[in-house]
């Protein structure tokens, strides 16, 4: 029976995510938008509307649009039979191809970007299809960032179902060819239309790979963004642009919203999957091709950042002690990596304790309908970070925490809560599937055994939760240590994060430049892939899907 | 006066009532049993009782004290589900001992008790197993024996031994009505197989669309069905009504007034001098007895038995008797 304490109690752990949101999210957000909408101090709305009507924003949001279409598309595709293997069935190596998998999904952007360009560059092992500056290379590239977001939605959904459903169907008579149409699929689309509606979400707000790839031809609502408020100082046309994305992406995360609602609770697979048979080879196969998609272009940054005019050499990684040719920079780039860890520490910490308490929160399963919607609400607004623009939201960072009651412009913090703010909705996405998993009357029964709220906490959630938490812990570590739209505009030329230093290097001119941004990204590659091989050991099905 | 008195108790879920205004005392020291059938509301009186829903209105009052203000933790009560819900990371005597670490009970003290209640449950040596290798029954067993681990002011079970199967759920029974007798714990039981409740309890409350319908010793209730509805759940085979309760009513005891009567299905049974005519329909033979379907003549198709020594064949005419003390007049 809610108490007095235990209301107020509630209230405070509803207001402190809900007040850190609206200060460092919706705040900044909305600051750069209304720049868009008041000019000189008056409202005008109309300007907003003009800019739409611009035939470069339409080839802008028509890319954004099919790009992002077209690389979903695609990663479903490729993803839900490597699902299948990777997830249903069992045979020794297994783990380790299915950490393999999630590894892209958490390579910063800019690393990527370099990955690709280094694959098709005219000395690569695609050059001969000069796809340099073409679609194709960017689509590629949000394939291959995207697949495993597929596999591990669909995969550790698909684990979960009940086979004997399958099984039953078998004995009815109906063949393997049927079973899965009439049976596995219509369980699984609930999985498949949230994954691909993540992934579109990806897919349509990616900057660093846009920008890296896309040259002066290409420029997706993202980069055009960031092209905007950076280069032209068009203010105007930039919150344009966020308005837009931002009604866009929220209308997708109500319809994923709605699909996970609609999705059975995780459950845990009771029994392994079977050997491989004969009539797997297909999709063994098929899975081959897409790990060896997977893999070539990290494979390629690691051997180019090896070579030097044609031999082995190591120079690029001991560049990494100097500021560039040139001068490229201003510190040294393992300085940059030192700083990055320290931001990506901070980060994660924060990251935890408010995603915690969302999850928390929106895992209980309230009696009341009324409670129950706005348990649903509190969720949804907690995952926007997750479809506003990252460079909306540095730069909003940029405009609105400069002055009181939020000054932090010089305060070292800024950066690890903006990209706190981006790593939010994966910890909630991590932990919450966990925490709803737990059957309340565990709880209840501690409870009636004389367990306070707190000692429930300690002796039932805990134990449950710990692996999760552990988990999103090193996933938002991973994902800020990569994190690229929101530092840049925030990070300081005397203090950068490393993937800046990556951006800033490729710009740059000389081989021995590009070189060492090679090294770099090999470097934060390897940090952000040991971090999820770390992870992958807590075996938590919901680390990178949604 | 530990008695504990739940007075005009309501919960409603979102317009639905799911308990209406029901009354109940439980006696100090007493074993009640709810018996309903699922979705009647018994469930959600037995988590109102532990705090675990609020009530629209209503009071439930301990030994004189008001628990309306009194969160879950702090009722002194304990809750056992259907299946247990042991912790699955606790070993077994973590289980247990988990309301004794709550209580700070040192550590020496907590494992002799331990010790004491798995020896209680008859799972003396089981300390040391995880909850995951434990057989259904011994996990009931443990999940009781960590309910009474701190001598709980009431008991709830929640349908304590619907999970098991039928052997082993007799046997439970039995171990739990002498193990409550010894430990003397009020004991609210809510469940909806009247013979887990003739088992385990010695009062009764039969529970039907959120209401009380009918309360008192077991005996009492048993040999009294309220209505027609409550005989038949509590498991009487038939209810007569007006003209056949009529024939039964001259036959047994013309000076009675009753107007209906629930049968059990061994209160009319094959006698070659019984009172009753009747064509057998069909037979089953079960180790106990012989299970037959008759058409009694005036009465209609019925339950009876027959001693496994005289089967009884289809299409067969027989004599039936009536044993008075297996029949319950209702109104």
């Amino acid at each position: 029976m809610p108490t007095l304490r235990s209301r107020l109690g509630t209230a405070t752990l509803v207001a402190v995510p809900l007040v850190v949101l609206v200060a460092f999210f919706l705040y900044p957000v909305s600051g750069m938008i209304g720049r868009g909408f008041w000019t000189d101090g008056s409202f005008d709305p109309g300007g907003v509307l003009d800019v739409l009507g611009r035939d470069r924003v339409h080839r802008v949001v028509w890319f954004t649009l099919w790009s992002a279409g077209l690389s979903t598309a695609l990663a479903v595709v490729l993803g839900v039979p490597s699902a299948y293997v990777l997830h249903r069935l069992s045979f020794g190596g297994q783990r380790i191809l299915r950490t393999l998998i999630v590894v892209p999904f958490v390579l910063p952007t800019v690393v990527v970007g370099v990955a690709f360009r280094q694959l098709i560059a005219p000395s690569g092992l695609l050059g001969g299809l000069n796809l340099d500056g073409t679609a194709t290379a960017i689509i590629a590239a949000l394939v291959f960032f995207n697949v495993s977001v597929v596999v591990r939605t669909v995969g550790s959904f698909w684990e979960g179902l009940d086979r004997r459903t399958e099984e039953a169907a078998a004995a009815l008579g109906a063949s393997p060819l049927r079973v899965f149409g009439t049976i596995t699929l219509p369980a699984l689309l609930p999985s498949i239309a949230s994954a691909a509606s993540v992934v579109f979400l990806f897919c349509s707000t990616s900057f660093g790979i846009v920008l890296t790839l896309g040259g002066l031809r290409y420029a997706n609502v993202e980069t055009e963004i960031y092209q905007l408020t950076t280069q032209d100082l068009d203010l105007q046309a930039a919150a344009a642009l966020s308005v837009l994305q931002i009604a866009v992406i929220t209308a997708l995360l109500v319809i994923s919203h709605r699909t996970r609602r609609n999705a059975p609770a995780l459950t845990r697979a009771a029994e392994r999957g079977r050997r491989p048979a004969v009539r797997d080879l297909p999709l063994l196969l098929w899975t081959a091709a897409v790990i060896a998609l997977l893999v070539t272009p990290l494979t390629t940054l690691l051997v180019s950042s090896l070579r030097i005019d044609g031999a082995w050499s190591l120079a690029n990684y001991r560049a990494l002690q100097t500021t560039g040719a040139h001068n490229a920079l201003l510190v040294t780039a393992s300085s940059a990596l030192a700083h990055s860890l320290e931001i990506a520490v901070q980060a994660a910490a924060f990251a935890l304790v408010l995603g915690t308490v969302v999850a928390f929160l929106v895992s209980r399963r309230p009696r009341s309908r009324a409670v129950r919607r706005a348990s649903g609400v509190f969720d949804g607004v907690f995952m926007l970070p997750l479809g506003v623009s990252a460079v909306t939201l540095g730069f909003g960072f940029l405009i609105t925490l400069n002055k009181p009651p939020l000054d932090l412009r010089s305060s070292s913090l800024l950066i690890p809560i903006a990209q706190a703010m981006v790593a939010l909705p994966l910890v909630v996405r991590t932990v919450a599937p966990v925490l709803s998993s737990i059957d309340p009357r565990q709880r209840e029964a501690a409870a009636s055994l004389g367990a306070g709220p707190l000692r429930v906490l300690l002796s039932v959630d805990l134990p449950y939760a710990w692996r999760a938490l552990v988990a999103a812990t090193g996933f938002a570590f991973a994902v800020s240590l990569g994190e690229f739209g929101a530092t840049s505009f925030l990070s300081r030329d005397d203090n950068p994060t490393l993937p800046v230093v990556i951006f800033r290097l490729i710009g740059r001119p000389g081989a021995e430049n590009f070189g060492m941004a090679l090294a770099a990204s090999v470097v934060l590659a390897a940090a952000t892939g040991i971090v999820m091989l770390l992870v992958e050991r807590f075996r938590v099905g919901s680390v990178g899907a949604f | 006066m530990e008695d504990l008195e739940v007075s005009g108790l309501t919960v409603r879920f979102d317009g639905t009532t799911a308990v209406d205004g029901v009354d109940l005392v439980l006696p100090a020291g007493s074993v009640t049993a709810v018996l309903g059938p699922s979705g009647c509301g018994k469930s959600t009186l037995l988590r109102a009782i532990a705090g675990l829903e609020q009530p629209a209105s209503g009071s439930v009052v301990y030994a004189g004290q008001d628990l309306a203000r009194v969160p879950t933790h702090r009722r002194g009560f304990a809750l056992m589900f259907q299946d247990g819900q042991l912790f699955p990371h606790q070993d077994v005597a973590s289980n247990v001992g988990y309301p004794l670490r709550l209580r700070r009970v040192p550590g020496q003290q907590r494992a002799e008790r331990v010790e004491e209640l798995l020896d209680l449950v008859g799972l003396a040596g089981f300390g040391d197993r995880m909850p995951a290798t434990l057989s259904g029954g011994e996990r009931q067993r443990v999940a009781l024996a960590r309910s009474l681990a701190v001598q709980p002011r009431l008991l709830l079970l929640d349908e304590p031994l619907s999970a098991l199967d039928r052997g082993l759920r007799e046997r439970l029974a039995g171990d739990l009505h002498d193990i409550l007798r010894r430990a003397g714990t009020t004991t609210l039981l809510v469940t909806h197989d009247h013979e887990e409740a003739f088992a385990i309890a010695d009062r009764m409350a039969v529970m039907r669309e959120g209401r009380i319908v009918q309360v008192g010793d077991l005996a009492a209730v048993w040999e009294h069905p309220a209505d027609a509805w409550s005989a038949r759940f509590l498991g009487y085979a038939e209810v007569l009504t007006g003209a056949q309760a009529e024939l039964l009513r001259g036959l047994i005891d013309p000076a009675a007034t009753w107007s209906a009567v629930a049968l059990r299905r061994s209160a009319l049974e094959i006698d070659p001098s019984g009172p009753l005519a009747a064509q057998v329909v069909s037979a089953r033979v079960s180790p106990e007895q012989v299970r037959l379907v008759l058409d009694v003549d005036g009465l209609g198709r019925l339950a009876a038995v027959a001693d496994p020594g005289h089967p009884a064949r289809a299409g067969e005419r027989v004599r039936v008797g009536v044993r008075t003390d297996r029949l319950a007049p209702l109104g």
